[in-house]
């Protein structure tokens, strides 16, 4: 919904919220559904109502716990029944300076200081051990905002009694806990309340009036940014950016202009500018963000602007390029197809106004960007957190050469007569094994974002993925799979639960990277194999229907199971394990211990 | 600004705060006439009505306001 999209109008939020809600629930949209315990240190009764639009426009429908009035600490420590029984799927703790009780004095000494900096900080600390321990969920924690006076002036921040310098001390060790701690995520209120401003911020009105520690005009901005990190948690970031190139990457039009004419450059502050833009566009390569062109151009016109000497981004760094006169929605659906990812993880990125109505209207499930000037391009962009980072994992680093790879296999497969062939060409190697600490944070994320090869659709936290591995009713899977082109990583998931001499697999997922590589296969045959060594005589495979994964309803089927029963969209499977079961893949070398 | 054209500018933020277009505040309208106007939506109505007619209400004139009519005075005295 554009009312909820960068840029936003804060007040026609705040005011027009119940419609807004009304319209967000309206239409036929399917909602992830999770529960959310937010322990407030402060009034948290609009921040819950306005985060909770945010939510819904990404597709998330949450039911909310809230704390009694600034009893965050006694929910957090003293399990009440109503939290445990509500069960969280993620616990947002919201607090801010104005909870932090025990201020240096002038008079204390530097031990003395340490000391409050040392007590203030375990008390948070032993919190989200309680917390972990008892709910096994992701804690999201604001920092601190900064105060809203300086006592001590410019040596606030410098002198150890001011409280500028307490809070910051105290962001370092949030930081360094957050840093060294598996699904804990701080809220960054000291970078985003400076952003705001701090004065309209913390305007005291609000806390002596209604104890509101940010001001309520605020609050739409602090939500937005919350509501980044819990869609990341749930798997619910972009993936790629579709860019334009005439005046979006450079300035001025290569096909008539020429390459040597265009702005880009230290010669110019446009050409600045486009520099300054390119570079930040080249950053995400880096974070896993694939970058691809969809520009209304000649080919060898878009390639000699990528050329230009002093441009940041080159041919190379993008996955497909799109440059002809087809209309861009077009390109841009023909872009995820070749991606195999869906459009709604696509960002579109164009300067001219009439190219992304087009886009709003024809794909609805991409996001589009409003953008002005060059020099606001990257603000524009950035406020979004479309690829809000968790954690750089391996594979982040990795996935845009991983799909670079991609393409290079596509272009030896044409020239193979024979699929199977084709596939031995690879030489591809996969291991396959049972749930291992260095990997449980990639299953996670695979099963929060595995979409179309996905039979049941289940999400888990990095929590619940640590639990099942030393589940010992639970068979667990995790298959990498590398080739003579690169390592894809950890491809594909499952996880069978046990019961009796039958195996109900709950979950079954591979990521589209591998489709067509017959690893599904070689996942089969080792299940099979795990199976036979429990003395389980039936497996029984599950498929839900959700909107996004009819590519595999058949699955089973080509497996080998029978289809047991239907309901509606959905079946059960069933497979005997046969005396001597024959190995489906033939391709893959498999490595299993 | 007339009165009258006051009242018609903030009977438009009561419908859009508590979304419902049958409100017609009068000057003896109070909390206890409309079914959601709690201490929690006051706040909303407050910066809701500050942003509309661009004042600001100070910390004493919010805990006095006895009505609308309360209201319609300190917004006649800014503007």
């Amino acid at each position: 919904m554009q009312a909820l999209e960068y840029p936003f109008d804060s007040d026609y939020i705040i005011k027009k919220k119940k419609r807004i809600k009304r319209e967000l629930l309206a239409g036929e949209r399917t909602f992830l559904e999770k529960k959310i315990a937010v322990l407030g240190g402060s009034t948290t009764n609009d921040i819950v109502q306005v985060l909770d639009l945010f939510l819904l426009n990404y597709g998330i429908k949450a039911a909310f716990y809230e704390s009694e009035y600034n009893q965050y600490y006694q929910d957090a420590m003293f399990d009440p029944k109503e939290l445990v029984e509500f069960a969280p799927d993620l616990i947002f703790i919201h607090t801010t300076n104005r909870n932090i009780k025990n201020y240096p004095l002038l008079t204390d000494s530097e031990e003395e200081v340490d000391a409050k900096l040392a007590a203030t900080y375990q008390e948070f600390e032993m919190m989200w051990t309680h917390l972990f321990e008892t709910y096994h969920c992701p804690i999201i924690q604001n920092n601190m905002d900064m105060p809203f006076y300086r006592l001590l002036g410019n040596q606030d921040g410098v002198n150890i009694h001011g409280r500028l310098s307490f809070v910051q001390r105290l962001n370092a060790e949030f930081a360094a806990y957050a840093q060294r701690t598996e699904s804990f995520y701080i809220n960054d209120l000291h970078y985003i309340s400076a952003s705001y401003g701090l004065d309209a911020w913390s305007d005291p009105f609000y806390w002596h009036m209604y104890k509101y520690a940010i001001a309520v005009p605020a609050i739409p901005t602090f939500a937005y940014n919350l509501a980044h990190i819990i869609k990341a948690i749930y798997g619910m970031n972009k993936k790629a950016f579709v860019l334009d190139l005439d005046n979006t990457l450079w300035g001025g039009i290569v096909g008539d202009d020429g390459m040597e004419n265009l702005e880009l450059g230290q010669e110019t502050s446009i050409g600045q500018a486009y520099t300054e833009f390119q570079d930040y566009i080249k950053a995400h390569k880096d974070m896993g963000v694939l970058l691809n062109v969809n520009s209304k151009n000649e080919k060898e016109n878009a390639l000699s602007g990528l050329n230009h000497p002093d441009g940041v981004l080159k041919p190379d760094d993008f996955i497909v390029i799109k440059a002809n006169w087809n209309p861009k929605s077009i390109n841009t659906q023909e872009i995820a197809g070749e991606l195999n990812i869906g459009q709604d993880s696509l960002v579109f990125v164009d300067d001219n106004p009439a190219e992304r109505e087009i886009i709003r209207q024809q794909l609805p499930g991409v996001a589009v960007t409003e953008m002005t000037s060059v020099d606001q391009y990257i603000r524009q962009i950035d406020k979004h957190g479309y690829f809000e980072m968790l954690r750089l994992s391996q594979d982040d680093l990795k996935r845009s050469s991983m799909y670079k790879a991609n393409m290079e296999r596509t272009a030896i497969m044409n020239s193979f007569a024979d699929y199977h062939d084709y596939l031995k060409s690879l030489e591809m190697k996969a291991v396959i094994r049972p749930f291992e600490a260095a990997y449980l944070s990639r299953i996670a994320q695979l099963t929060n974002k595995s979409n179309q090869f996905n039979l049941t659709t289940r999400r888990y936290t990095q929590e619940e993925i640590a639990q099942t591995a030393q589940d010992e009713t639970r068979l667990t899977f995790y298959g990498k799979l590398e080739d003579k082109f690169g390592d894809n990583g950890v491809v594909t998931i499952a996880i069978g639960r046990l019961e009796g001499d039958v195996c109900h697999m709950e979950l079954w997922l591979m990521s589209c990277r591998v489709l067509k590589r017959d690893m599904e296969l070689a996942l089969m045959d080792e299940v099979v194999s795990r199976c036979q060594a429990k003395g389980v005589k039936e497996i029984r495979g599950y498929y839900y229907k959700t909107a996004k994964n009819a590519m595999v309803r058949e699955f089973y089927g080509t497996l080998g199971f029978e289809k047991l029963s239907e309901d509606g969209e959905d079946s059960t499977w069933r497979f005997v394990i046969p005396a001597h079961y024959e190995k489906q893949n033939k391709v893959i070398e498999v490595i299993t211990d | 600004m007339e009165r009258a054209e006051i009242f018609a500018k903030l009977n438009e933020v009561f419908q859009d705060v508590f979304d419902d277009e049958d409100i017609t505040v009068t000057e003896e309208t109070t909390s206890a006439d409309i079914e959601d106007w709690d201490s929690h939506e006051h706040i909303n109505l407050i910066v809701a009505v500050e942003k509309c007619f661009g004042i600001k209400f100070n910390m004493g004139e919010v805990t006095t306001m006895k009505n609308v009519g309360a209201m319609v005075d300190l917004i006649a005295q800014r503007i």
